[in-house]
């Protein structure tokens, strides 16, 4: 009967993912004001990652916890390290290039992780292991599986974390003042490129978190999931103010809710005209909508170029 | 030409320093020399190449010609070696970083250092600038502009520099403002600091000088002791209204 809530529950869900996946962009926006599109393929090679070690690991009979977490070290390991590559390789030699260089950089990067992935891994769909518990809860009427709220749960604290880290760490006070101005913080002995290079590992992090989790929501993965998903999160990012980590995780969670609300209502809405098949078009109708009103995003301060 | 750490040496000495912008050179080969425990002033027009000559020592710029500190060449060095040689550069228009708070502020002054005296110098610096203190937990975007040039000072103090490069710290401040700026940085000369001082007020900075360039398109083109060039009666016509 209630819908409301279930949708709630399931967006709150899609949302803690987008907002992990936007935290990426948003931190690598704040510091080069690049926009990272190859950050989605990142994460579609920490959801394979991840199973090609679990179904590896799975095989060798080692138990399921201790599967689960050396796959997703495996996939942080590995995604941490194509970040650290992709940096160095494509966007640093670009550092100083016209802005339309590196945009168009990323786009390649990110067809160069998809084939690769096509050719490692194949075209088709792989169903995911089931490494979390698989009951669930009925809260308010909704139904709430464990895997949605391990998922939730692990998000909210990596996002803590994360928030504590650049808050009120020496190496998160560098990383706020190198977005300010990377040249004020090199008189004060802050290597940028080490700054940078660790924003993009950081970013790559979650990023393989976050797609660990997006194949144990649906139980499948594919080597062009990172697109849509990407693409969503971005949007999640500048909804939020991209540049803002507090607004990349609003943002993310706000898209993820809005989406599922929208995919459970749209048929009553428009009387059965549009089915639940439009959920993806929400995303970039809110999306426009926001930056009609506030140009900035909801979080975001003014736009300003950088001297 | 390599050699240079021979007693007496100057602390900074530059060679024939050029800086070009796309072609346009704004810094045509000056050549100048800093002693330790000096206080020098560059005055200068605007556009004269002040500050693209400070942000060249500072390796903010590239630039051609030779830098040597402290009995190093630096000109090859990474701009974030610098302060961890005791070279500080507080740069115009302050640089205070908007979206932290001064405390954070401070504290990416002393960025570089793992000494357990951090707190101490900070508490010194606090002593120096108390108006540092009672803002401590505000966003430096927030400070007026006169309180944003003494947090720029303060950080750059917190580095432990042996030599504050300081460019126009009287810039866009009302005159009781630049009054208190100056006894600050005459403190700091009297703690032992090197100082080289970018202005355009050159009274104010022929005062608390001992010794001064000017500046003129790119070029030096007068260096005397502080006194003789406020006698001077070429500066006087250009630099001091007269
Ligand atoms: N980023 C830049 N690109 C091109 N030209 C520049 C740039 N910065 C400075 N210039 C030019 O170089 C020359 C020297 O500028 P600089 O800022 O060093 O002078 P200044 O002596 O510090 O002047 P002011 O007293 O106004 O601060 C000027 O003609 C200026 O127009
Ligand atoms: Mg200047």
């Amino acid at each position: 009967m209630d819908i409301f809530l279930q949708q709630v529950f399931n967006g709150l869900t899609l949302g803690s993912i987008y907002a992990l996946v936007a935290l990426g962009y948003t931190m690598v926006y704040g510091i080069l004001g690049l926009i990272n599109f190859a950050h989605g393929e990142v994460v579609m090679i920490g959801a394979l990652t991840a199973l090609a070690a679990a179904n590896a690991l799975l095989a060798l009979g080692l138990p399921v916890p201790l599967v689960l977490l050396l796959a997703l070290l495996a996939a942080a390991l590995v995604c941490m390290a194509l970040g650290f590559t992709i940096e160095r390789v494509a966007y640093r030699p670009l550092r100083n290039a016209p802005r339309l260089a590196p945009l168009i950089t990323a786009i390649g990067v990110s067809i160069v992780l998809q084939q690769l992935a096509m050719l490692i891994w194949g075209r088709r769909y792989h169903s995911v292991p089931q490494l979390l518990p698989s009951g669930s809860h009925t809260i308010f009427g909704a139904q709430v599986t464990e895997v949605q709220m391990i998922i939730m749960a692990t998000a909210a604290l990596t996002m803590l974390a994360l928030t504590q880290l650049v808050n009120r760490t020496r190496l998160g006070r560098a990383m706020r003042a190198t977005s300010e101005s990377p040249s004020i913080a090199a008189l004060m002995g802050v290597d940028a490129n080490r700054i940078i290079a660790l924003t993009f590992v950081i970013g790559s992090g979650l990023a393989a978190l976050a797609g660990v989790m997006v194949s144990a929501n649906y139980g499948i993965t594919h080597y062009h999931m990172g697109f849509l998903l990407g693409l969503k999160a971005f949007t999640a990012a500048v909804l939020g103010g991209i540049g803002n980590l507090a607004g990349a995780m609003v943002g993310g969670v706000l898209l993820g809710v809005i989406e599922a609300l929208g995919a459970g209502y749209i048929g009553d809405l428009t009387g059965g005209v549009f089915g639940s098949n439009y959920q993806d078009v929400f995303a970039f109708f809110v999306l426009i909508v926001v930056l009609i009103f506030r140009p900035s995003g909801l979080m975001g301060e003014k736009v300003s170029e950088r001297a | 030409m390599a050699h240079s750490e021979s007693t007496g040496a100057p602390l900074l000495a530059v060679m024939d320093l050029r800086v070009n912008y796309g072609g346009i050179e704004a810094v045509k080969g000056v050549s100048f020399a800093v002693e330790e425990g000096e206080m020098v002033c560059l005055i200068g027009a605007n556009g004269a190449g002040k500050t693209s000559t400070l942000k060249a020592l500072a390796r903010m710029l590239p630039a051609g010609g030779e830098i040597h500190y402290a009995g190093r060449r630096i000109e090859a060095a990474p701009p974030h070696a610098l302060i961890g040689m005791g070279l500080a550069l507080v740069p115009e228009g302050r640089g205070v970083f908007a979206r932290l708070s001064v405390a954070e502020n401070l504290a990416m002054g002393a960025y570089h250092r793992r000494d357990g005296e951090i707190a101490a110098d900070l508490e010194r610096v606090h002593e120096l600038l108390p108006r540092l203190r009672e803002r401590a937990r505000q966003l430096a975007g927030t400070l007026s502009g006169g309180e944003q040039q003494m947090l720029a000072i303060g950080r750059a103090l917190m580095g432990r520099p042996r030599l504050l490069l300081l460019d126009e710290p009287s810039m866009g401040l009302a005159p009781l403002m630049v009054q208190k700026v100056f006894e600050v940085i005459r403190t700091v000369a009297a703690q032992g600091v090197t100082i080289l001082l970018v202005e355009q007020n050159a009274r104010l900075a022929l005062d608390v000088c001992n010794r001064g360039y000017v500046m003129e398109s790119g070029r030096i083109t007068l260096a005397d002791t502080a006194a003789s060039l406020a006698a001077d009666p070429r500066v006087r016509a250009a630099y001091l209204g007269e």
